[in-house]
């Protein structure tokens, strides 16, 4: 039972991490119809510039600020320079492009800072807490209350907000949006910020967990894409479910199963999905326009 | 004498795999040239599902991970002969594209795209994790073909590095040829006709799933023979010979050259095959330029480069 409960545990804390992957790019997906493969490279920003900043000397919280607000500011010149540019373009050049931008931002890493694997300090120490036989960490509650805030924040800012209503009509009707006067620009921008943002604070918040390198971007970006499609693409609330839902699939393979093959266990849930439920477990039927 | 575009082709290969030695000033270039080969055998089979039928796949390392194992294990356990071991590859590859492709291809654009990436991703986890069969991430050694001591044998004496060179280049064209076939096929008249709209191949009576399906088996041979014949001349491969880099890579030598045509595909085999030789003092900012070539050419070069250089020659403009 404390077993089932451990990797209960570990399943929910990456899942928390995979949700915040699955947000970003539900973001990017409904302003743009863009899928993001670009994704986890802002995870692995988030953890690499905090850790370059705090070792410099700053303290943690302001470079984990820093490290948001840089991979924001990226995000905003990915969608400028690479995907503005290449609107209309085919699905197979979009992919290319993200592809193209997430191994461009890997290389950059690998320059600005290095090939080593890095962590910092986790936030509130490493005591594990224990319940019912089994452990947590800490840090585990940040990336989970962290995922769970975030979601919140992005449900009152997309049904409360006027600028959030905004982003809403313009991924539901980009024209007719335009037509009333919302400019379609700013809120593309204003996607890829928060997108990268959230990506950056996944990254923030689970490298004391599970460290970080320049490397570690795609693998955060698939997982997090199995949990966007598992909840149906463009449903944030889907995004939330699917990511945790990843992150729990993994770890029971990994603890039950077998922990060389948990990283199938993702793959195989998207192959699974995309054959019997295309749709996802809150997405819309889709149909096409001839 | 006005020459098809198929002819055309042909010859042109032909004439840059026999001339291009002339220039090489080292032995080395043999092994580079053969390596642009296999990489464009692979490329050639991308054009058939992408150029020609629009399906992208983003695993297909996947099959050429197969092919390079069937000649690595094989030999071994199956007493089979290299040569034959490349076949039972390409037959292995097939099958399992008909299995995976039947559901996957149902999908479109990014669904399809993620779907051949997990593929591609099991199969290179499977490489390397199965150590008892295939040693793991540290690579296992590959049998000699032994067609070079055939050839000694007959008087065609060969370094290694052009034997392999010639050898490839010759497969290529063949590969090229049957490719540039397909196309004025009927079936590659309806993947072309799929491509452009799929609901109206279906009303003018294109059984759409079956040319997918087809397109996907028939290019998961190329890059299973491209597998194969890495191993073979390298006498030694690893898993990442399927990982999802060499996917990528080949969908990106592809498009950078024109993906709707063949000598275009080519062409950007070469030039990102000799990038890493050229950057070899540079090599740190390998993925950085790749990443970069990826952006550039997808945003400024749609069609890839041969096809705008052309297109630019005959002065048509955009």
């Amino acid at each position: 039972m404390s077993e089932l409960l451990q990797f209960l545990f570990s399943g929910v804390t990456v899942g928390a991490v995979y949700a915040l992957v699955a947000l970003g790019f539900t973001i990017i997906y409904n302003a743009s119809d863009v899928v993001n493969f670009a994704q986890g490279e802002f995870v692995m920003l988030g953890g690499m510039i905090t850790w370059f900043a705090h070792a410099a000397g700053l303290p943690l919280p302001l470079a984990a600020l820093i490290a948001i607000a840089a991979t924001a500011a990226l995000g905003v010149a990915m969608n400028k320079l690479a995907i503005e540019p290449a609107r209309g373009a085919p699905v197979v050049s979009l992919i290319i492009i993200t592809i193209g931008a997430s191994i461009f931002i890997q290389g950059a890493a690998q320059l600005v800072f290095d090939k080593q694997i890095h962590s910092f300090p986790a936030f509130s120490g490493d005591d594990p807490i224990r319940i019912g036989g089994a452990t947590i960490l800490p840090q585990s509650l940040w990336v989970i209350g962290g995922a769970l805030a975030t979601f919140v924040g992005l449900w009152v800012f997309f049904t409360r907000t006027l600028l959030g209503r905004a982003v809403l009509a313009t991924s539901n009707n980009r024209l007719a949006a335009q037509l009333v006067g919302i400019n379609t620009n700013f809120v593309m921008t204003l996607s890829f910020a928060l997108s990268a943002g959230i990506g950056a604070l996944a990254g923030v918040l689970a490298t004391p967990i599970t460290l970080t390198s320049y490397g570690v971007g795609i693998g955060f970006a698939l997982k997090g894409f199995a949990g966007a499609m598992l909840g149906g693409m463009g449903n944030p609330k889907g995004a939330l479910v699917g990511g945790f839902a990843i992150g729990l699939i993994e770890a029971m393979t990994a603890g039950y199963l077998s922990s060389q093959y948990k990283d199938a266990a993702a793959f195989i849930m998207i192959l699974l999905v995309l054959f019997f439920m295309p749709q996802g477990l809150f997405g819309r039927k889709s149909t096409d326009r001839v | 004498m006005k020459l098809s575009a198929k002819t055309a082709t042909l010859l042109v290969l032909a004439l840059m795999i026999a001339v291009t030695p002339f220039f090489f000033p080292s032995g080395y270039y043999y092994r580079v040239g053969a390596l642009i080969f296999v990489n464009g055998i692979a490329v050639t089979g991308i054009v058939i599902l992408t150029g020609y039928a629009g399906q992208i796949s983003l695993g297909h390392a996947g099959f050429a991970g197969i092919g390079a194992y069937a000649c690595a294990l094989a030999p071994v356990h199956l007493g089979l002969h290299p040569a034959l071991a490349v076949v039972l590859g390409a037959a292995i590859s097939a099958v399992l594209a008909w299995l995976v492709g039947r559901p996957i291809l149902r999908l479109k654009g990014y669904y399809l795209g993620v779907a051949t990436l997990g593929f591609g991703i099991l199969v290179s986890m499977v490489l390397n994790n199965e150590r008892d069969l295939t040693r793991g991430p540290d690579g296992i050694d590959v049998p000699e073909l032994g067609l070079r001591a055939v050839l000694k044998g007959w008087g065609l004496d060969m370094t290694n590095g052009q034997f392999w060179y010639f050898f490839c280049g010759l497969i290529l064209i063949l590969g090229a040829w049957l490719a540039l076939n397909l196309y004025d096929s009927p079936t590659g008249r309806a993947l072309r006709a799929l491509h452009g709209s799929e609901i109206a191949a279906r009303t003018v009576g294109v059984d759409v799933a079956r040319m997918k399906l087809q397109a996907f088996v028939i290019s998961a041979v190329y890059a299973s023979v491209s597998g194969s014949l890495l191993a073979l001349q390298n006498k030694f491969i690893t898993p990442d010979v399927a990982g999802f880099m060499h996917s990528i890579e080949m969908v990106t030598m592809a498009v950078l050259g024109g993906v709707g045509s063949i000598l275009g595909a080519i062409l950007g085999a070469g030039i990102l095959t000799l990038l890493p030789q050229v950057l070899t003092v540079f090599a740190e900012y390998e993925q950085l330029v790749l990443g970069l070539v990826m952006m550039l050419v997808m945003i400024f070069l749609r069609e890839g480069l041969l096809p705008s250089i052309l297109r630019r020659l005959r002065g048509t403009g955009e």
